[in-house]
Formats: C-alpha cells, structure tokens, sequence
C-alpha cells in the first residue's frame, strides 16, 4: 500500500484532482439535467419512428433522435453543434466560471462529410444532362455558389464555433475514438489539468448523425436492433432477445477544473473524475478479442489510475449497447474484473432508454454517472424482461435506491477502442 | 516531471517516394514534385510514390478492407516501427499509444455517381436512396471511411496495441497531435507514442469539398510561394503519410534505441482571422517555441497566397536571413499530414547532421498556427 498523499487538492500519485463543476445534458428524452433525470429515473424511452426522412425499405426505423431541435440546413455537422452547445451553455451556466472559458475545448464529434441534399444540389446546380459524376460536383463547387458548404463540411468547423461561442483558450481538439469519443474528450480534459496546462477544461460529446447513409452503414453491419415494433422495446441490453443498438442523438458536456482552482472560486464541486483507461484492440475492425483482456486491462487501467480496487465500485454505468457481442463481452470483461461480486455490483444501462449515442455516448452516460451520485438513485435497464441467463449481472430492472459513491462507465468502440472513467463524490 | 522527448522512429511516404533518403533527397533537390494534372483535372495532385503494400501490410485481406488512406498510413507507421527498431518487439508494441490526425475516407464514387444520376428520375426519391444505399454500399466501405479506423487498422496489421486516440480538424489536427503527444511523454502520463497522420489526395471527392471556397491551385503546379495572382493562389493536395515514434528519452536509452533528434514542446493556437493576424500570431509562437538559429524554417504553407505571405512576415519577423522551404514542393498538401511530414523530415535532417535545428511551421487554411522545434540529440 503506498502512502497515501491525496487531500483535498491532490489526488496519492500527487496529481491536481480534477473536478466537476458543471454538467449539460441533451438527448432524445430532453433537454436539461433535470428533464432528463426525471425521464432516465421514471424509466421512459426516446426511442420512436423515425420522421426526420422516409424510412421507406428500411430494416430498421426507429431511433432516439432530438426532434425538439433542428438546424437548417438539417446536417449532422450543424445538429451536433447545436446539441453541443445547449449542452455547453447549461455546464458553463452551472460552473459559474463566466464568460471567457480559462481554459481548452475537448470536443468528440462524428466525422463528417456532406450529406445527399448537398451532393444533390450541387448535381442540380450543374445544369448538366446524361451522367452524374464527382466531375459534375466540382463544377458546380466552382460555380462559388456553394462556397459556404465548405466550412460546413470540414472536421474543424465544429469544434471552432463551439471555440468561439465559449472562449476556450487555444487549439480546440475535434476527435474521435468511435463510440468511446465522449469518455476520450473527457480523458484528454483529466490529462491536460494533471499536466497542469490549465485549470480548466470544457469536454463534450456530442453526436447528430441520424440519416440515411449513416443508419444504413450501422445496418449493413448488422449493427442495429430491426425490432421497430414498439420502438421503446428495441433497445434491451444485457436481454436474452437482444438482436442490435438502436442509434441515438444528444450531447453532454463537463466542465473540468483542477479542485483547487474549484476551491479557490468557491465553486461548487459535483463530483470527481477520478480515474481514467484505455486499452487498444488489434484483434479485429468491429469484434473484441475473444479473450476479453483489453476490455479487462481497459477497466483496470481506471481503477488503477484512480488509485482504488474494484471493491471500491458501487455501480457500473454500462457500455451496453444491446447487440449480441458488446453485452457479453462486456459481462465476462466486468466478471474478471469483479469477481464474484459481479453478481450483487448493480450495473445498468442508458442505452435502453436513449439509444446509443455514438459518439456523444461516453460524455453522456459520464454526466448521467455523476447524476446518479448525486441522487443516490440508479436509474434502469428498461426491457429487461427476458434476462440472458449466460450474463451474471445484477441489472437494475427498476429504478433503485442507494448511496452510489463510485461509477465506473465503460465505452467501447469499432477500431479496438475501450475508455473507462471512474467518477467519484469524494476524492480517493 | 519534465523528460526530455526524442524521435527513435520515422516512416514517411508521398509522391517523392518512400523512406528517410527519399525525403532527404526531395529536401535537397530543386527538381519540383511529381505531379499529376491530368487524371483529376483541372485540379493538380502529387500522387503517392507506387508502394509494394505486401512489405509493410502482408494479409491480402487486410489490404482488401482498406481504402488507399489508411493503406498509406499503416505502411507509413510500419515503416516508422522499422525505423525505430521495435517491429518484432511485441511487448514495446503492446504499449505503445497511438494519435492519429485524419480526417475521413474515399466515398465509392462509382456507387455516388450512380446514384446521383437515378435521384433526377425518381418518383420517390427517398425511397430511392435508401434501397441503392442498402444494396450498393459495401458493408465493410464504412469501416475503411471512419476516421478512427487508420489507428484501427495500424492496431490490427502492426499489434500496436497501447490505446489511440484520432484528432480530426485539418491541418491544426496534426500539430495537436503533435503537441499533446510530446506534453504526455514529458509529463510522465506515458513512455511512447507513435504520431501521425495519412491523407489520400488521389479522390474527387475532396477535391468537391475543398473546390467550394475556392482553395485548390488550377490548373498546374506552381512553386507555394510563387502563387502570387488575382485568384489568391491555393493549394494541391498530395497524398502522404507521417509517423514518428517518440521515446522519453531515458526510455529510449535503456533500451539502446539511438535518438535521431529531440522533439521540444509546440506552441500552437487559433487566433480570429484578420489581416495581420497570422503574422502577429507566428512570431509569438515562434518564441514561445524557443526557437533559437535554426538551420532552415520548415514551412507548411498551403499555397494560398494572403496566408502565405502573413506567415513568412511572421517567421522573417524573428527569423531574418534564415533559409524557408516550403514542404508543399516537396510532397504537395497532404492537410492533417502536413506538421507531422514537416517534424519528420526535420528529426531526419537532424538525424544526418544537415541541421542543428529546424522550425516547422504550420498555418491552417481555415484556422489554427502552429510552431513545431527540432533539435539534433
């Protein structure tokens, strides 16, 4: 056991704490910490029809989509910027740290590329007869007409407005590690503080990707749920009937500050970030290693990183994304971490109310973590009915009362990519 | 904690070839970059040197499930594992942490072209897409589009195997990649990364995206700093990949690796666009970076002539007299790869003893500056 040196500023390794000092929530089921805290506990689903384009031929037609906010024109890059700065201005509200952000931007958006309104308009604007080729696209780009377009879809735009509309200072990082983007924003946010490169850090996650293309590419994966019928029973992770993810909208954003410069403002503290891992997987594009071990090494780095044993976890905020591989290699990752705890260590899953949100998911299911601190109350697995007898886990079925002092939230991604965060009342 | 940080591996690849010599080589010549102004015209591009793909990605299968940009990246981070002396090294690879800077893959343009066509004679155009999209696109087309999928890719073929992280944002993706790398292994946070980037030029695709604004060079190749005309010059893009290997350097020591050059702290940052404002912003990086008489300034220019001009005001403002060659008429623009094609070649011009020092520089053609120092170990 190594001699403890944490205190209220600095965690044992000697490390500035970092701090949660504001937290900003959008998804399908609202906008606001409190709209959706009042869903997520009352166990209600924004899964629905889609109605943002024809789903006509589809195999699947639901999702968790934010229809009570919409851009024009209606692109994921501009969806994406909106739900992240909703979500910012709530964290930043709440942070009291002002106008001004002291510090850098950390920003998981979905990769970009214009979408088929566009391609079509630019085919239009050609004026062209016979075949459409990318020829004819850039003849009509060099028309200027379309020149706005540019900046829309390029990987930076996002990242740089939310810049502007908050002050961050520097280089804003737009990145990605697939659908564990939103817990890596985070994690390069606990870095850069330790680093003691700044006091503070705004992360987001945030994810408006529900179109066409991008549904059909996750359903050409085999990817997604096609149990639209009802669509608030398609999402059931950990369910012995779970057939795919459901795709989900929304945003998250923390503000990060070193708990000294928290203190030193008289800000209010809402919890910790306590611990970070990461583990890289070689074994294939889409599957995890048959083993398990990165996804175990992954949450094993967090508990180590936090300085803490899995004993000191109350309740596991789940990856859980409802398809067949992620929920059972996830249970066997979570049963060679814990033991046979596993077995009464409530875990439960977002994703059966919102869906999976992507990219945006790690942030948003890191600020849901720190609600359930807050309230000591885990909000459910919905539709979990029909338990998978294989998976020994103690899903929390129905909402459940109990002091949570200690989440761990996994996220894990296509491209062998596995984040876990612990998140804490208290400092280690 | 503050380690010293140094570059033990380095893998490049562009239209100048593959390697350090052939870069070493492109640095010395006054010959322009290969280039190619018919196929995709009226835009130039520098396509990329024929590579055999088989020395660096050996599974044929592999090579099937990626599209040219992330195949140009895992040779390149091959290449740069070489380098470094740790291909076989199983358990240095296992460790290994990864940032990647990318932006995106090739669309199938074939599938796009066609679909475009049938969209003006649909009936019902919604109904339309999405049946060509479901039975026109290949299922594994997504997975070679992702932008984490290179770092993906790089874990699968090569078994680096630490974690990765991919910084998407053009070129200010590769500076920061380039910045938060060194600042984690000089802080403590980690003993090795692998940094860098791949961008595919040979794609009509992007030359849509980059044609709206106006920023691509028509119809042949010019000099960067020679674009000087009423349209504002612009830019070619090339198609390139860079990785460097950077150790702390106690780390790289103990395992006997030799040091080809040492990799200081980067100052970047992204100031509001507005006359002056690049210059003023690259002289202040400039000493924020500490760069003292470096030997040549490295510059990432794109070609368009308003920043162009801004930046060398910025570097001849504290540089005076010192020797700038744009990267750009070596390898074209290859976007998020331009810093990191830029920090590699100077750690080679450092490695052969060309040069003491090098600044790199980077001003992005939308946001983002950035300066980047190297020194010989």
């Amino acid at each position: 056991m190594p001699d403890s040196r944490s205190s209220s500023t600095h965690d044992a390794q000697g490390r500035p704490l970092v701090a949660v000092t504001g937290i900003g929530i959008v998804t399908s089921l609202g906008r606001g910490a409190t709209e959706n805290w009042d869903a997520l506990t009352a166990g209600r689903s924004g899964i629905r029809a889609i109605s943002r384009f024809p789903t006509e031929g589809l195999r699947t037609r639901i999702a968790g989509t934010v229809d009570f906010l919409d851009t024009d024109p209606l692109v994921a890059p501009l969806l994406s910027e909106r739900f992240a700065r909703v979500a910012a201005e709530e964290a930043v509200a709440q942070s009291g740290i002002g106008a001004g952000f002291p510090g850098g931007l950390f920003v998981a958006v979905p990769p970009v590329e214009m979408e088929w309104p566009q391609r079509q308009a630019l085919a239009e604007a050609a004026g062209e007869a016979g075949e459409v080729t990318y020829a004819t696209l850039q003849r009509a780009a060099a028309s200027r007409r379309f020149d706005p377009w540019h900046d829309l879809f390029i990987f930076g735009t996002v990242a740089d407005r939310l810049a502007d509309r908050f002050g961050t200072r520097g280089s804003p990082i737009s990145l990605s590690t697939a659908c564990s983007s939103g817990a890596t924003a985070i994690q390069l946010g606990v870095e850069a503080i330790r680093r003691g490169e700044m006091e503070a850090a705004l992360c987001i996650g945030t994810d408006g990707s529900v179109n066409p293309e991008s549904l059909i590419r996750f359903s050409l994966l085999s990817a997604l749920s096609t149990q639209n019928d009802p669509p608030e029973g398609a999402s059931k992770p950990f369910s012995k009937n779970r057939d795919g993810f459901v795709m989900g909208e929304g945003a998250a954003a923390l503000v990060l500050e070193s708990a000294e410069a928290a203190r030193a403002r008289g800000a209010t503290i809402l919890g910790y970030v306590l611990g970070c891992g990461e583990k890289g997987d070689g074994f294939h594009r889409t599957r995890s290693s048959p083993d398990g071990a990165p996804v175990i090494a992954a949450m094993r780095a967090a508990l180590d990183d936090a300085g803490l044993g899995p004993e000191a976890i109350d309740h596991v905020n789940a990856h859980g994304t409802s398809t067949p591989e992620n929920d059972k290699m996830e249970a066997l990752g979570c049963s060679a971490v814990f033991g046979e705890r596993i077995g009464q260590l409530p875990i439960s899953s977002n994703k059966s109310m919102i869906g999976h949100t992507l990219t945006a998911a790690g942030a948003i299911e890191a600020v849901i973590s720190l609600l359930t601190i807050r309230h000591g109350r885990i909000p459910p697995t919905i539709n979990y009915a029909m338990p998978d007898p294989a998976l020994l886990l103690d899903v929390v079925s129905s909402v459940r009362d109990m002091r949570v002092s200690r989440v761990l939230s996994n996220s894990f991604g296509f491209g062998g990519q596995n984040t876990c965060l612990v998140l804490g009342d208290e400092p280690a | 904690m503050n380690r010293d940080v140094v570059v033990t591996g380095i893998g490049l690849v562009s239209c100048a070839g593959e390697g350090i010599a052939a870069h070493l080589a492109a640095f010395a010549s006054a010959e322009p970059p290969r280039t190619d102004a018919e196929t995709f015209a009226p835009y130039p591009v520098h396509p990329v040197a024929p590579l055999t793909l088989d020395t660096q990605i050996p599974k044929k299968s592999d090579q099937r499930q990626m599209e040219p940009w992330q195949r140009l990246g895992v040779y390149a981070a091959g290449l740069a594992l070489d380098s470094a002396g740790v291909k076989e090294d199983a358990a240095f690879k296992s460790a290994l942490q990864l940032i990647v800077a990318a932006g995106g893959g090739e669309r199938d343009v074939a599938v796009d072209g066609a679909i475009l066509t049938g969209l003006r004679e649909a009936a019902d155009p919604g109904a339309f897409l999405n049946e060509r999209l479901l039975n026109d696109l290949r299922p594994t087309l997504f997975l070679a589009q992702l932008s984490n999928l290179l770092a993906g890719n790089i874990s699968i073929v090569h078994g680096v195997t630490g974690a990765s992280r991919t910084f998407m944002g053009e070129e200010s993706a590769g500076v920061d990649a380039l910045r938060i790398g060194h600042a984690r292994i000089a802080s403590g946070q980690v003993e090795a990364m692998m940094v860098g980037g791949s961008y595919s030029a040979e794609r009509p695709d992007v030359m849509v995206i980059h044609e709206m604004g106006g920023f691509l060079l028509k119809p042949t190749y010019r000099p960067v700093l020679e674009r000087e005309d009423e349209d504002g010059g612009g830019f070619v893009l090339g198609s390139a990949a860079a990785f460097l290997v950077l150790e702390a350097a106690e780390h790289a020591a103990a395992r006997g690796a030799k040091a080809l050059a040492r990799l200081l702290p980067v100052a970047n940052d992204r100031v509001a666009r507005a006359p002056g404002s690049v210059t003023e912003s690259l002289t202040r990086l400039i000493d924020e970076a500490g760069i003292e008489r470096p030997d040549v300034v490295l510059s990432g220019a794109t070609g368009l002539s308003d920043l162009a001009r801004e930046e060398i005001a910025g570097i001849q403002a504290r540089l005076p007299g010192t020797g700038i060659r744009a990267t750009g008429d070596m390898i074209g623009h290859p976007m998020e790869v331009a810093a990191p094609f830029g920090a590699a070649l100077a750690a080679a011009l450092c490695a052969v003893g060309s040069a003491g020092e090098v600044a790199v520089t980077s001003v992005g053609h939308r946001r983002g500056e950035g300066v980047i120092r190297v020194v010989k170990a």
